[in-house]
């Protein structure tokens, strides 16, 4: 009885805490000055801090985007290093506005979480990494393998689930992370390491020996990585979800950080010109600037310039476009029309 | 007949030497590691394992790379000069990140303020350390004095602290040869400077709240000798409490529109590495120890209010691990606070370390009290001292000094368990840092580097405070045992 009673209590402090900063997310935000992101402690590619402090990678650019539109500066950001544990209360309890940290999009997390995704900028899956010299060309190959699998995350359950509807068995060799999982594989005291597929490419470029071993082609899960904001605040999720669609359709439309000058002044594309804030008051329908958008772009470029500057082919990490590829290109990068 | 006796000698034979295997290093083997023979297959082993080690790590330590840009590059180097399949380990990580690893992401124009306040700390500390010893007192002085000069040339600190740096520490070195006790105003003091150093912003703050604390000390001589020293500390504390709720901000606000001197202020996130692990831990252990002291009083008072209270608060604390509580400061505390209140992290992580350390302590200290014969406790009643008195004369001084190696223990690991704070996305220097060195492409799989490089420096830190502890059991030891 006491016990509910105190809960009861808490959950409606929590509550009233969550209420009373609905709605109120971008006015908080502009009062403040800059806006503060939710990121990873490290990841290779996708966010982690450069020898000099500066924050650089995928999810990273995302938040600048976002600070960019709403001041017109992408400067105007602060990370805040997130653990897996500690992400998604960082973001309930208002610690941060947003989090972009390669976050899988649940049901669980959407509902019982009280979390928006908002969009899917990174559409990852797990997969298998073993040595050449295995022979395994398929995951479906590995019976009896000893596989090096970080725990307490979702992949560890995606593994189970995969081996048991194929009926084949494994041995898992848990490790805490993903340098321990590298150091482990390598030092063959597992024969396969599976996690995302970015994670996995990752680690091969990085390996001495790079060319004796193969990601296998299987992608066992659906791991679709977003930006997450709180339940109970729409139009900030609106203004984060349509920072992200920005970016999307200016790569359609061919939109580059370099030529965004020209096309705004240009171009007779009546869409463009609503994205650019040429015409009609798409920005000031959100709360924002009418060149939030456009200031976006110009800040990191459209989204398929950022993929390839952070993970994309080129890059030391070198991953493919694959399932990120725009919808005109076979991929499932699709934005809503931008009227 | 005298000349008869021609065997006898008339002078002493030199001694011949002993045999061998009954001297020198022939003895000291046989009697350490030979003695026997399961002494002797133990050695056997014991050398084959050492021999084990050496030599599957020796050539990675010889093939250290200084030089280099990325992993893959040490790897080219090592193979280029010790042939195909070498190893060896990678130091150019540390040489390009080192700074991240010491001071997070501080701005690097500003390093010569860390730098100064932990120089500083530890010439506030040499009057606690060594009271009353003023060869050592100068020794670390001159120390101070000495590394401040190169270090914040080396940082590229303005003039003005230099010079300021220098007049201080001079003026600390004089005043130690003549009033050393006097140097514990600096100690008193030196919080507040550092808070400054490190944070920045207005130097009106600290020196406005310092002010609270004078009149904390005026009030408290004004009334002790109308209301006796309990009442009037209360009415001082709650003087202070005014000061610092009601008047502090306006005041600083007021001085600092009219003299608007100050740092660059620096924000607690930009704190990382060792600087993290340093500030958390050394403000902890100061303020954890009088806390600890006063909750182990406190649980061995008559008074059953007070004793009920610190007798849950330590039980509770000690129930809990430590990583608990600081998700409870990370995260729990947030949901309390108004909306949009911005409580700092590390001032939350550490006021939660130093109340974990503190039940520590006090459980300590109490095994301290406890082993004082109840003679002692008598003495003290018989010589008419109050019980303050009693406490402070009598009691404490004998029951920390038996304390003295759990308490320094006790510190040790706290300073160690400042690296948890990884675990509620702080950089400190074990995890959070290398974390961060390793999601960099360049030195990504890099292993053992990091570890090692943050392993020696906690291993300098830790041994240090254990010599240290040493030193004062055998400076404060009395009996003849």
């Amino acid at each position: 009885m006491n016990k509910s009673v105190f809960l009861g209590v808490v959950a409606a402090t929590t509550m009233v805490a969550g209420v009373a900063s609905a709605q109120a997310t971008l006015e908080a935000v502009k009062a403040r000055g800059e806006l503060i992101c939710g990121s990873n402690t490290g990841l290779t590619g996708f966010g982690a801090p450069d020898a000099s402090g500066n924050w650089v990678g995928f999810d990273v650019d995302l938040c600048r985007a976002v600070a960019a539109a709403i001041f017109g500066d992408p400067t105007k950001v602060k990370f805040v290093p997130t653990t897996g544990e500690t992400r998604f209360t960082a973001l309930q309890s208002g610690e941060v506005d947003v989090l972009v940290r390669n976050s899988t999009w649940t049901v669980s997390r959407d509902s019982e979480l009280a979390l928006d995704f908002v969009a899917v900028n990174y559409y990852d899956g797990q997969g298998f990494m073993v040595k050449k010299d295995l022979g395994v060309s398929s995951a479906k190959e590995l019976d009896g393998a000893t596989v090096c699998i970080q725990t307490g995350t979702t992949t560890e359950l995606n593994l189970a689930d995969f081996f048991k509807q194929n009926n084949i068995s494994y041995q898992p060799v848990t490790v805490a992370d993903d340098s321990e999982a590298q150091r482990q594989y390598l030092a063959g005291a597992c024969d396969a390491y599976t996690t995302d597929a970015s994670g996995l490419a990752a680690s091969r470029a990085t390996m001495p020996d790079a060319e004796n071993h193969i990601i296998l082609p299987e992608i066992i899960s659906k791991e679709p990585l977003g930006p997450v904001v709180r339940h109970g605040d729409n139009n900030w999720g609106d203004i984060v979800r349509w920072t992200y669609y920005a970016l999307l359709i200016a790569e359609e439309k061919g939109i580059t950080k370099a030529n965004i000058e020209e096309v705004a002044t240009s171009s007779t594309d009546e869409e463009v010109k609503r994205l650019l804030g040429v015409s009609g008051e798409m920005g000031a329908k959100l709360g924002l600037d009418n060149a939030a958008f456009k200031n976006a772009i110009a800040a990191v470029g459209n989204y398929g310039e950022i993929f390839s500057a952070n993970i994309g082919e080129g890059t030391a990490i070198n991953l493919a476009r694959g399932l990120n590829a725009l919808w005109t290109q076979g991929g499932l990068q699709y934005a809503p029309a931008f009227r | 007949m005298a000349s008869e006796l021609s065997f006898v000698r008339d002078k002493m034979l030199p001694p011949s030497a002993p045999p061998v295997r009954e001297a020198g290093a022939v003895k000291w083997l046989r009697e350490n590691l030979f003695s026997g023979p399961f002494n002797t297959t133990l050695t056997i082993l014991g050398i084959v394992v050492i021999y084990m080690i050496i030599s599957a790590s020796l050539p990675w330590w010889l093939n250290s790379v200084w030089n280099a840009g990325s992993l893959a590059e040490c790897r080219d180097i090592v193979i280029a000069s010790a042939g195909e399949g070498a190893t060896g380990a990678c130091w150019a990580m540390i040489r390009e990140r080192w700074h991240q690893f010491i001071f997070g992401f501080y701005p690097p124009d500003q390093y010569w303020r860390p730098v100064l306040a932990f120089g500083l700390l530890v010439a506030a500390l040499a009057p606690v350390l060594f009271a009353g010893q003023k060869k050592n007192m100068s020794i670390i002085l001159g120390v101070v004095a000495v590394f401040l000069v190169v270090t914040l040339g080396l940082a590229g600190a303005p003039v003005g602290a230099w010079i300021a740096t220098l007049g201080l520490l001079g003026g600390m070195l004089a005043l130690a040869q003549v009033q050393p006790g006097k140097l514990l105003w600096f100690t008193a003091l030196f919080p507040a400077l550092c808070f400054w150093l490190l944070w920045g912003g207005s130097v009106w703050v600290p020196i406005v709240a310092l002010m609270g604390f004078a009149v904390m000390g005026v009030a408290y001589t004004a009334l002790v000798a109308r209301l006796g020293p309990t009442g009037s500390a209360l009415i001082a504390v709650f003087l202070a409490l005014l000061w610092w709720l009601f008047i502090d901000v306006p005041l600083t606000q007021v001085i600092d529109g009219m003299m608007p001197w100050g740092l660059v202020s620096v924000d607690s996130d930009q704190f990382g590495g060792f600087l993290l692990a340093i500030t958390i831990g050394v403000t902890a252990i100061t303020f954890s120890l009088p806390i600890g002291i006063l909750l182990a009083l406190g649980r061995q008072s008559d008074m059953l209010i007070v004793k009920t209270l610190c007798v849950g608060f330590i039980e509770f604390i000690r129930g809990v691990p430590l990583i608990t509580l600081l998700f409870t400061a990370s995260l729990l505390l947030q949901y309390f606070l108004p909306p949009n209140t911005n409580f700092d992290i590390i001032l939350r992580v550490i006021i939660l370390v130093t109340l974990f350390a503190a039940a520590y302590l006090a459980e300590v200290i109490r095994g301290g009290l406890a082993a004082l014969p109840s003679g002692q406790y008598e003495a003290a009643d018989a010589l008419g001292l109050d019980y303050w008195r009693a406490q402070r004369l009598i009691i404490l001084p004998q029951a920390l000094k038996i304390s003295i190696p759990s308490i320094v223990s006790t510190f040790i690991g706290l300073f160690k368990d400042t690296t948890l704070v990884a675990f509620v996305g702080l950089m400190d220097p074990l995890k959070g840092v290398t974390q961060i060195v390793r999601a960099d492409i360049n030195w990504k799989g890099i292993y053992w580097e990091p570890y090692i490089f943050v392993g020696a420096i906690f291993f300098v830190i830790c041994f240090g405070m254990s010599r240290y502890s040493m030193h004062l059991e055998r400076k404060l030891k009395t009996d003849h045992r």
